[in-house]
């Protein structure tokens, strides 16, 4: 039996390396092809054009700003309600709150879509202007979809800070906010900084939901076109991949080994912070 | 002063996470059961009922399948780094490394996966199994690391007892170990359950789109998540596609809750018996 568990145990060293070897045969050849400078630097992505442009700078630019974007709505909330959870409620609402977080966890990405569709992209449109689908529609359903990341890590990081820093902080006159905030929070720095690292890595890599408000126009937009649509990484993959062929084809798969260097990266930058927090 | 702007933006913030919560389920819930009716779970699905039969019917195949290849996998991949190999050995280090990398993995990189995998190298096309396939090893570091746990909370002095009665270490971790912390190990499951449910990305181009039942494994169907894409991205049926984000949100909400209630009644059961 012995063989047969250590066998199941190469499984996830195996699948690791087939993703990675099929990617990279099916992809990195496009990207020569093409040529790297075109590929990443190109601002003109018209695969269909005849010749066509496979450049991916817009989808690059779009997946950074809607993750920015996230960031901005998701963070200050994500970081305020975890601190609210660890130190500040009283015990009788934490026993819904923390359920609630839950929940919002297990929400399927398609879901949000659906709520980004129906309640968001209207609301844009009606208060902002313009088409509605749009960058600032796909931040505002990212902040929201990296809130239970950001809040739950943040919350164990602030827990984990020990008793005598807060007591000693208190001690010395300190009042009770003043001791979580000058005190804890600074002390969970590297717990909070991996959560949102990790927030950044869910918003970079949800593809459904940013697809299905963002508007999908691979233009290269300012950052104060906010109110124009936008196309990710991700959705450039799932859009296209239906019908493209030849080039084209490795192309997206190309744009999938680009996300996943990128995702590999801010992972790579998670574990680092959660190894110096130790959570 | 400084106080009170810092308590009252906690408890702000925390209300602004309530509220989005609500917002969405009640959104949803409002404008969608109405449209439940009988026609929406007729088995046949054609444009006038717009049923979400098949799909349901093709979650529960892509759920069993996926998990008869995943869940042995990963309990016994856990058995090994827990009962037998060497703690802190290089293959350890080497497996835990690669299950974090693999739970890192956005969806849609393993449905292109999928796609290139299963769908194009082995020649199985759309289907159930290139799904489930690609679906097995998204959910392999969830299985793998819940079994890990809770194999690790089971106490030392359980296997020693076993071994003091003569028991073998197979048979003191598939009558010992493994009961004991069975409930975890299911929590686990029914976790990774909720994910294939909720899936949408890694499905769209391994098990297809197609809206019927598939007949064998290796014909395409979609599952409950994909069809909810559809019809919210098609536009047409909005009523039948909130009725359907409605099922979605009941039944995931339900197994993560199912998974979060067996977890907690698993720590009840050590700390009893270390009293």
């Amino acid at each position: 039996m012995r063989i047969v568990f250590t066998i199941s145990a190469l499984a996830a060293i195996i699948a690791v390396g087939l993703i990675c070897v099929f990617l990279l045969v099916s992809g990195v050849p496009a990207i020569a092809e093409i040529g790297i400078r075109e590929f990443l630097l190109g601002t003109d992505w018209s695969p269909t054009n005849n010749p066509p442009a496979f450049g991916i700078l817009p989808m690059i630019f779009g997946s950074i700003y809607v993750t920015v974007g996230a960031i901005i709505f998701g963070m200050p909330i994500g970081i305020l309600t975890a601190v609210f959870m660890a130190r500040i409620c009283p015990p009788s609402i934490y026993r819904f709150i923390k359920p609630a977080v839950d929940l919002l966890a297990g929400i399927p990405s398609v879901v949000y879509g659906f709520f980004g569709i129906v309640v968001l992209v209207p609301f844009v449109r009606n208060s902002f202007g313009g088409n509605g689908s749009s960058i600032l529609a796909a931040s505002m359903l990212l902040g929201i979809m990296i809130l239970p990341t950001v809040i739950s890590i943040s919350e164990t990081s602030i827990r984990a800070v020990p008793e005598e820093l807060y007591e000693g902080a208190v001690a010395l006159g300190a009042s009770h906010e003043r001791a979580v905030f000058g005190i804890l929070v600074p002390a969970a720095k590297s717990g909070i900084m991996a959560a949102i690292v990790l927030g950044v890595g869910r918003a970079v890599g949800e593809t459904m939901a940013v697809k299905m408000v963002a508007g999908n126009q691979a233009l290269l937009r300012m950052p104060y076109e906010f109110l124009e649509g936008t196309r990710t990484l991700t959705a450039n993959v799932v859009i296209e991949m239906g019908y493209a062929e030849g080039l084209h084809r490795e192309a997206l798969i190309a744009t999938g080994v680009v996300l996943f260097v990128l995702i590999m990266g801010i992972n790579l930058l998670f574990s680092l912070l959660k190894r110096r927090s130790e959570i | 002063m400084t106080d009170l702007i810092l308590r009252t933006s906690t408890w702000l913030a925390a209300s602004v996470t309530f509220v989005v919560l609500f917002s969405i389920i009640g959104y949803i819930l409002i404008n969608g059961v109405p449209y439940i009716q009988l026609s929406l779970f007729e088995f046949e699905y054609n444009t006038t009922n717009v049923s979400l039969m098949p799909a349901v019917i093709t979650t529960i195949m892509t759920v069993g399948l996926s998990l008869a290849i995943a869940v042995p996998l990963g309990v016994f991949s856990a058995i090994y780094l827990v009962e037998y190999a060497k703690r802190g050995s290089r293959f350890v280090k080497l497996v835990r490394i690669m299950a974090e990398t693999l739970s890192g993995i956005p969806s849609i990189i393993y449905g292109l996966f999928g796609l290139l995998f299963f769908v194009v190298w082995t020649g199985w096309g759309f289907s159930l199994l290139a799904g489930s396939c690609t679906l097995s090893i998204m959910i392999l570091p969830l299985v793998m690391r819940t079994t890990e746990e809770s194999l690790i909370a089971v106490p030392d002095s359980y296997r020693e007892g076993s071994f003091g009665l003569g028991a073998g270490r197979l048979r003191t971790v598939f009558r010992i170990v493994i009961p004991s912390a069975a409930p975890g190990i299911l929590a686990g499951v029914i976790l990774a359950i909720g994910r294939i449910v909720g899936e949408t990305a890694a499905l769209i181009y391994t098990s297809g789109t197609v809206a019927q039942i598939p007949d064998t494994l290796l014909a395409s169907g979609r599952t409950l998540a994909i069809h909810m894409y559809a019809l919210s991205s098609e536009g047409l049926y909005s009523g039948q596609a909130y009725a359907t984000a409605v099922i979605l949100l009941v039944v995931v909400v339900g197994i993560n809750t199912l998974s979060a209630f067996i977890a907690k009644r698993l720590t009840f059961k050590y700390d009893d018996q270390v009293e």
